[in-house]
């Protein structure tokens, strides 16, 4: 009991400071302090269509967090993760637009995810790749090859794959209507992409904590070098983790497509990549509260959305909460001598 | 060490704070949940693309509403702006909807081309309250449920006042016109704008084969670093290029500012801005004038006959009023000539204004496309559909007319 204390301290002293340095914010701002963390934190859950809207953000978030938390282990700061969820959704739209009436949509349906994971794997074993033999740091490759895919989604966008006689980054024409995930009657809901983040994690979860293969992954992540004296094949788990991660974001990039924007739009990965880092770094590769914390900033991200309408507050004021909560769970862990992520 | 011996109470200490902290906050919304409903209300709801304040496209809707607001009793406008995937990556325009019709909306109003599909599926979804999308054109192409309509401004008439006053004032007749996005809105716009320029260059007594016209797009209505060009920039390169006025059609200021540093630089250049009433103050010296959509008629009807139960499913465009342009309750499309017009020019755009209120069509051929193929006959007019569907740029005009 008490040793559990001892741990969540941290935590919660970080959340008081991020909670507080909010309330200043929204003092100054000259709003309702407590009305706005209500409508922060219950925003997203008072009716069925909001709870549907804030689940359709956890399953992608969920999606690469899960990911980044077995790069994490594997010790890799995966920041190309926006980068991997795009040609995610890049190479899911490739997929669908061979599509034609009548075909099978459980097929392209399958095949687009797949392509999305192909294609996020590839991407992150690029970056991967250029840390191990080139020495390039994965976190500025990262960055790199955001921008790289963000002009690929752009490129096609406003060329080959354009709406005809229009050049504008609103995306591609819609996806024909049978190849829309369906959803939950009155909601935006698609059961199958929370799901399929569920089993995700499940399976992360598994190969982190309870195989062989998790364990040298995380002996990599502790250190390359110890690991490699060690026998284990840190070269190869560290590409194996870095590859899950980007086929993660790369699944929730073509889920994007296929069950939320209907097209291809330049900004699929929308920040949501970045979110996940959030809820990664809060965790430290410790796979059993990630979906908590994410559903957390989920929840908060979608409450969020109200806070214009019910009272004139930029919704903004979540991205500055989640910050601070990350900042001061570092900051803390910092002064007790911890390592940082 | 120390640390650990105390932590135990520390932290139920801490677990209390959090605890408390949370009831408040619950019970704070727990006591907001229950307000009183007026009588007679008619809420209305906007969809804005941009911020309500960028001096452009979303504030002249905004400001627009409000006014309305304020003359029709019980009536009540929320919104929710900066409705695009830079502010609001997260956010769709249907997930907007819902929320403007939990707070109580009888009429949405989605306000920019992006939100079709959008506005489309919303209205699908919520068949009892009425959609009016502005700027689209579901009702042509028959995508349009029977709950959802379109009107736009004719702001061809706005946009020809400030191709004529580009060209009456350009020294070299070398006028450059700073687009968004690629589609027939915006090349009926940077026609319209050309058809303008041409024709009073032409009674001007400039030489024809002088006047220049450059199209450059941006890619998005306003900036977004990285993805855009950045309109700074472009405006910039236009005056190094030798341009000496810029018509602007995208929803933010930067013709006009860019303009108005130039001129304090001591350089003759000058800008028209777009959309929004009172654009001209960010560079006053440099200002021709601007062209403005007044929604308060269109949105003035709307919510009546929405009100009477009369509205209906249908595709309506509206103008300027003749008899004054700038009637607040009456015309759709102004234009405020800038301080930078001299006398002399702003009689002669007056003239043109009467020539346009006495029925001047500058869209009646001979007019040819960008690659030359005829569009107009001569002699011939153009359908509202002609002019809104516009394929291309015309002939004489440089720029992109579709996208790479």
């Amino acid at each position: 009991m008490k040793t559990q204390f001892v741990a969540l301290r941290t935590p919660i002293i970080a959340m008081i400071v991020a909670l507080t340095i909010t309330a200043v914010l929204l003092l100054l701002a000259g709003a309702d302090v407590f009305a706005a963390f209500g409508v922060l934190l219950t925003g997203a859950l008072t009716t069925p269509s909001r709870i549907a809207d804030m689940l359709m953000l956890l399953a992608p978030l969920l999606l690469c967090a899960v990911g980044l938390t077995m790069s994490f282990a594997a010790g890799q700061y995966n920041l190309g993760i926006e980068g991997q969820m795009t040609v995610g959704g890049v190479a899911a739209m490739w997929f669908l637009r061979g599509y034609q009436d009548g075909a099978p949509v459980l097929v392209y349906w399958i095949g687009a995810v797949l392509c999305g994971m192909l294609m996020g794997a590839l991407w992150a074993l690029l970056v991967a790749l250029l840390k191990r033999y080139m020495r390039v740091s994965e976190i500025f490759a990262g960055l790199g090859f955001n921008f790289v895919a963000l002009g690929l989604a752009l490129y096609l966008v406003f060329g080959p794959w354009k709406r005809p006689g229009v050049a504008s980054m609103s995306g591609t024409e819609p996806l024909a209507d049978a190849l829309w995930l369906p959803t939950v009657t009155g909601t935006r809901l698609t059961l199958v992409t929370p799901l399929l983040a569920i089993v995700m994690l499940a399976i992360v979860w598994r190969l982190i904590r309870h195989t062989h293969w998790g364990l040298q992954v995380r002996a990599c992540g502790l250190s390359a070098l110890a690991s490699v004296r060690m026998g284990v094949p840190a070269t190869r788990r560290t590409l194996e983790a870095m590859a899950l991660c980007g086929a993660c974001a790369g699944m929730a990039g073509a889920l994007q497509v296929i069950g939320v924007y209907h097209a291809l739009v330049p900004n699929v990965a929308s920040g949501i990549g970045l979110m996940g880092l959030l809820v990664a770094l809060l965790v430290r590769a410790d796979i059993r509260w990630v979906a908590a914390v994410a559903l957390f900033f989920a929840v908060i991200t979608s409450g969020s959305i109200q806070l214009p309408l019910t009272l004139s507050i930029d919704s903004s004021i979540s991205g500055v909460l989640q910050g601070l909560i990350v900042l001061a769970v570092i900051v803390a862990r910092a002064r007790r001598g911890e390592e940082v992520a | 060490m120390k640390q650990q011996m105390v932590s135990g109470r520390t932290s139920r200490t801490m677990m209390l704070v959090v605890v408390a902290l949370l009831s408040l906050v619950f019970s704070a919304c727990a006591a907001k949940s229950s307000a009183p409903a007026a009588d007679e209300k008619f809420v209305f709801g906007l969809v804005l693309v941009g911020p309500i304040n960028d001096g452009g496209w979303s504030q002249a809707h905004y400001d627009a509403a409000k006014y309305v607001e304020s003359k029709i009793p019980g009536s009540q406008m929320v919104y929710v702006d900066k409705v695009n995937p830079a502010d609001r990556p997260n956010v769709k325009v249907e997930q907007v909807v819902d929320e403007l019709i939990a707070k109580g909306a009888k009429l949405i109003v989605t306000t920019s081309d992006d939100f079709k599909d959008g506005t489309r599926e919303s209205a699908k979804a919520h068949p009892d309250v009425t959609f009016v999308h502005a700027s689209g054109d579901d009702v042509l192409t028959g995508k349009a449920p029977a709950n959802l309509g379109n009107m736009m401004g004719r702001m061809e008439y706005g946009k020809m006042i400030a191709g004529c006053a580009a060209a009456l004032q350009s020294a070299n007749g070398n006028i450059s016109f700073i687009g968004p996005l690629v589609n027939d809105e915006t090349r009926r716009l940077a026609d319209s704008a050309f058809l303008g320029a041409k024709y009073c260059w032409n009674k001007r007594g400039g030489d024809p084969a002088a006047l220049k016209f450059n199209v450059t797009w941006i890619g998005f209505w306003f900036n977004i670093p990285g993805v855009t060009l950045d309109p700074t920039k472009v405006v910039n390169d236009f005056f190094t290029a030798g341009s000496d006025v810029v018509i602007s059609g995208i929803d933010t200021p930067e013709a006009i500012v860019e303009a108005g540093k130039a001129q304090a630089a001591g350089k003759a250049v000058f800008a028209i801005p777009y959309d929004f009433k009172d654009a001209c103050a960010k560079g006053e010296a440099a200002c021709l004038g601007v062209p403005y959509f007044n929604w308060v008629p269109a949105y003035t009807k709307l919510i009546n006959d929405v009100k009477a139960k009369t509205w209906k499913s249908e595709f309506t465009m509206f103008g300027p009023d003749w008899a004054d342009i700038n009637a607040v309750e009456k015309s759709g499309i102004g234009f405020v000539k800038g301080k930078a017009l001299t006398a002399e020019n702003a009689t002669k755009l007056d003239a043109f204004i009467a020539e346009l209120a006495g029925g001047l069509n500058l869209w009646t051929g001979p007019i040819n496309l960008q690659d030359g193929t005829a569009y107009l006959k001569a002699g011939e007019v153009a359908t509202d559909k002609q002019v809104w569907y516009m394929p291309q740029l015309l002939e004489g005009m440089q720029g992109q007319s579709v996208s790479k």
